[in-house]
């Protein structure tokens, strides 16, 4: 069982990329629970979603204190919320900047993880460019299918369009695909220690 | 909407009396095939206002919605009197719920009739003062504004008069009730307290509004026929003396509620999507003195410890009324 | 249909299904996504003539299913903590006037403190308010349960909870497998009541009764209450065979051939419990557990069999009666009596708190090893209460509890708890 938490703030859909995982894994077959860890409705307030993925059924309810893969949607509540605590040591970090991660003064600690599992992203700029609004969840299931290798592009494709109809889940199709696009492209570059993919 | 006066020497009083009308100007009650939905046998006190207006209004309800009627009653003295189990007085179908809920229920059961496609069976909700101007009175103001299909009927004695006499929202100023009593430096009910229900149910728009009394039962009658023959959300405020809360002879339950009428302390108007359509011009005005001195709970106003400007403050509201209704042609 | 939904949406397509005829909403966190779905659904058309009201407050919500039942509508509503007890007194009035009315609860705290996270306190606050209880351990077994729910409540004139644990079960998204409408069609027929306002054949309901007559009315609705415990079984079987899987019962045992702990839970949490029990198996703990689907009525008889081997029994109950301890396991004592096994109460979860699997693991060693407290309270922050207990003592103006021990802990949303 793989587990995921994916930290941001409210209204920026942290929400709908744990349930939009969660129904990409059950599209290629597999059983997975996504929920949320939010209190009353209120914009910019920092939330967590949590997503399990598994082959066989999920039967525990507990919180997500030990997540395989850390997604960071929104940077400013990196030295705000305790965003890594109980991240695996052989966890994935997908993160949601313009930032190379030693300018936001991670690489250091995130040196302690494997070399490929970690990746700064420019998530929202690509939302920008296919969405017209920095929106940055379906990109980054897109590069989370490319980092972890756990869903398909195919599915996360397949989940987005179910979720979005018409052009809208096509734009959000196109983020993620480029998205995903960009973090193989970056993982397959050899000998770096952690990974920044550039945007285009 | 204005149905036309009938005259004192057409009846023989303007209250029941039918004797020289028309058929079809005769009351409801005047005829043989009246419903009798509150049954005789019910355990209301002598000269019980409430009851009275309940059988004339439910009775002209059923008439006009040929006979296919549900009323829900909420707890107070008509409800505990018409049906001390295992008697019921009422004969048509009937139900009790709670104290702070007939409009709720009544809305749910107007739902379920839509739901059913039965739209030729009519609700009626029903509760004293206590009931509509303070523990449902959230649930009132939710009927109204969803504007659903009940009629809902306040019968106000100013009281909650089946717990003991106690003081309500629609308790007037200086009346004595066991919990407003004629003591201290300010006897009776406070001034400046009380809400006018008829003009919030106004504030809401709804179809049809109008105040009512037992002093003059042709009109009640007619009113609930006029709310019948409508849909939405439609509210009469029903004026029914208490002998036993006002402390006043039960035999003079209809005089004390025309006096109230005649001075302009509780003026007969109808409203239509909150506006004044109608009212009631007042025949012979009469000073407040005259409905206040039939009550005990007004007896602390007169004689040597009396307060003459209670009762000056008193006539004041009257005026208002006659004023701002223009019951004084 | 298997689909990967929200629990919401997953309950609210159940509802549908049963073709209700009124359904009242009033909101409140985290029924929310229930009523709102409901109501897109009525909009659509997709509900016959089912009439959608929004009201003014729950007690409202309960009021117009109270007229709706008894003139013969079939009738759903969804509340949870301070909405259920708002609408308390009307909760007593369905039951006692026998209106087969189904309510989802999505399992809240109570405040003060407010605190809109689960646990089970509002359930058990009106445990005795004469409606049947059920709790649900999946999403799928929410959705089974409300189309139950129907089938009982209308066999028996009596209302139903449906209970859910909110936010937990509410709003987490898995695969739930939505019935045709056919298939609920056979299991549930249309609503024939037992008494209805109806102008062809008028009746008086909700009267005064008396001393001379109370007791009786009570007594027969005791015992037309205590049928449950016979048809709930039979409604699960039925629906089992229709619909392929078992969904509610009175109470499930998982492990417990051979258990000597048994772990006892209603509601999401059993899931945990069920990875908990399987890892103390492999490490060679005899332990078991045993849900209890129905809470009210009690399974006494079901439960004691369930148990009578076993050395131990440890309730892990969401819910506090503060000053007394557990609730859940005063009643399980109630049903293990004369029997000479000790029962632990363990209060967790309280206010949304996530109940770890290493927690539950340690607990039963704990228990194994007479090292819990009675109550014991499962992951308590005792260098907080500590430090609260000190403060209190040096001044009488102490000032609130809460707002003390919330500035100890740190802020809300900095650490996953």
């Amino acid at each position: 069982m793989y587990a995921v938490r994916i930290h941001g703030r409210g209204g920026q859909g942290v929400v709908t990329a744990a349930e939009l995982l969660a129904l990409a894994a059950f599209t290629d077959g597999k059983h997975a629970q996504a929920f949320p860890s939010f209190g009353s409705e209120r914009m910019g307030a920092p939330v967590m979603a949590f997503c399990r993925i598994d082959d066989q059924v999920i039967r525990t309810r507990e919180s997500v204190t030990h997540p395989d893969v850390v997604i960071v949607q929104d940077p400013t509540l990196l030295h705000h919320v305790d965003i890594f605590g109980g991240l695996s040591p052989s966890g994935y970090v997908l993160l949601n900047s313009t930032f190379s991660l030693d300018e936001l003064g991670l690489e250091e600690f995130l040196r302690r993880l494997p070399g490929d599992h970690v990746c700064a992203l420019p998530a929202s700029d690509i939302g920008q460019k296919h969405l017209t609004r920095p929106i940055a969840n379906t990109a980054l299931l897109g590069g989370f299918a490319a980092i972890t290798g756990w869903i398909t592009l195919a599915s996360v494709e397949s989940a987005i369009r179910h979720k979005f109809p018409g052009a809208l889940g096509e734009a959000n199709a196109a983020a993620a695909r480029e998205a995903y696009d960009q973090v193989t492209a970056c993982l397959n570059e050899p000998g770096r220690v952690t990974h920044h993919a550039r945007a285009n | 909407m204005s149905t036309s006066r009938i005259k004192f020497y057409q009846t023989g009083t303007y209250t029941a009396g039918n004797r020289l009308l028309d058929e079809a100007a005769r009351t409801v009650q005047s005829r043989m095939d009246r419903t009798n939905s509150l049954n005789s046998g019910h355990r209301a006190c002598q000269g019980c206002g409430e009851a009275l207006g309940a059988r004339y209004a439910v009775d002209a309800a059923m008439r006009a919605s040929h006979n296919r009627l549900i009323a829900i009653n909420a707890t107070g003295c008509l409800e505990v009197f018409s049906s001390p189990y295992p008697e019921s007085a009422w004969q048509i179908p009937w139900m009790h719920s709670l104290f702070g809920n007939a409009p709720a229920v009544a809305s749910g059961v107007a739902a379920a009739l839509r739901a059913k496609g039965r739209d030729d069976v009519k609700v009626i909700a029903q509760g004293g003062d206590g009931a509509t101007v303070d523990i449902g009175f959230g649930c009132l103001s939710g009927l109204f504004e969803r504007n659903d299909d009940v009629l809902y009927l306040c019968y106000d004695n100013e009281a909650y008069m089946n717990t003991g006499i106690q003081r309500s929202g629609a308790t007037p100023p200086f009346a004595q009730t066991n919990t407003t009593q004629a003591v201290g430096e300010a006897p009776g009910n406070p001034t400046g307290t009380g809400k006018n229900v008829p003009r919030i149910a106004m504030a809401h728009g709804i179809p049809y509004v109008a105040t009512a009394s037992v002093a003059d039962l042709h009109d009640l009658e007619a009113k609930v026929t006029n709310a019948m023959g409508l849909q939405g959300a439609r509210y009469i405020h029903i004026h029914v003396p208490c002998p036993l809360g006002w402390g006043s002879d039960p035999a003079h339950t209809i005089k004390v509620a025309r006096m109230a009428v005649e001075s302009g302390l509780f003026p007969l108007f109808e409203a239509q999507f909150g506006m004044v359509v109608d009212r009631t011009l007042i025949r012979h005005k009469v000073p407040v003195e005259r409905y206040l001195e039939l009550q005990d709970r007004f007896k602390h106003l007169f004689g040597p410890q009396g307060s003459p400007d209670a009762i000056a403050a008193i006539q004041s509201i009257a005026d208002a009324n006659i004023a701002t209704y223009g019951l004084i042609a | 249909m298997l689909a990967q939904i929200e629990g919401s949406q997953a309950v609210a397509e159940a509802v549908v299904l049963c073709r209700p005829d009124v359904i009242a909403a009033y909101p409140i966190s985290p029924q929310t996504h229930i009523v709102e779905r409901l109501s897109r659904m009525v909009k659509q058309g997709d509900v016959g003539r089912c009439q959608y009201l929004n009201v003014e407050s729950e007690f409202a919500a309960l009021s117009v299913l109270i007229g709706a039942s008894a003139a013969g509508a079939r009738t759903y509503t969804a509340t949870t903590s301070q909405g259920l007890l708002f609408m308390a007194e009307a909760v007593y009035n369905a039951a006692g006037l026998g209106l087969p009315i189904v309510m989802t609860i999505t399992n809240r705290a109570i405040g003060a403190p407010i605190n809109i996270w689960n646990d089970h306190s509002d359930s058990m606050a009106l445990r005795d308010a004469g409606w049947i209880q059920l709790y649900a351990e999946t999403n799928q077994e929410a959705a089974d349960l409300h189309i139950q729910a129907f089938r009982l409540a209308e066999e028996l004139s009596c209302p139903v909870m449906v209970c859910m644990d909110g936010y937990i079960l509410t709003h987490a998204y898995e695969a739930v497998d939505v019935p045709t409408q056919s298939l609920v069609d056979t299991f549930l027929p249309p609503f024939s009541p037992v008494q209805v306002l109806d102008p062809n054949e008028p009746i008086s309901i909700g009267a005064m009764v008396g001393p001379e007559a109370f007791t009786e009315v009570k007594y027969l609705a005791h015992q037309q209450y205590l049928r449950a415990l016979t048809l709930i079984p039979e409604v699960a079987g039925a629906f089992e065979q229709q619909f392929q899987r078992h969904s509610g019962g009175l109470c499930s045992p998982y492990r417990m051939e051979d258990a000597d702990a048994a772990v006892i839970a209603l509601g999401s949490v059993i899931g945990t419990i069920k990875d908990a029990v399987d890892e103390l198996r492999g490490e060679g703990i005899a332990a078991g557990c045993v849900k209890i689907g129905c809470y009210r009525p009690f399974p006494m008889l079901q439960l004691r069999a369930a148990l009578e081997g076993v050395a131990r029994v440890i309730v892990v109950e969401k819910d506090l009666a503060v000053g007394m301890g557990g609730i859940v396991s005063a009643d399980v004592q109630r049903a293990l009596q004369g029997l000479p096994i000790p029962v632990h109460t363990v209060i967790a979860g309280l206010g949304g708190r996530s109940i770890p699997k290493s927690s539950l693991k340690q607990m039963v060693h704990d228990a194994r090893a007479e090292r819990l407290n009675e109550p014991h309270f499962l992951d308590l922050n005792r260098t907080v209460i500590d430090n609260e207990l000190a403060r209190r003592r040096e001044q009488r103006r102490a000032g609130p509890v809460a707002e003390h021990v919330i500035r100890a802990i740190n802020a809300i949303g900095t650490k996953v708890v």
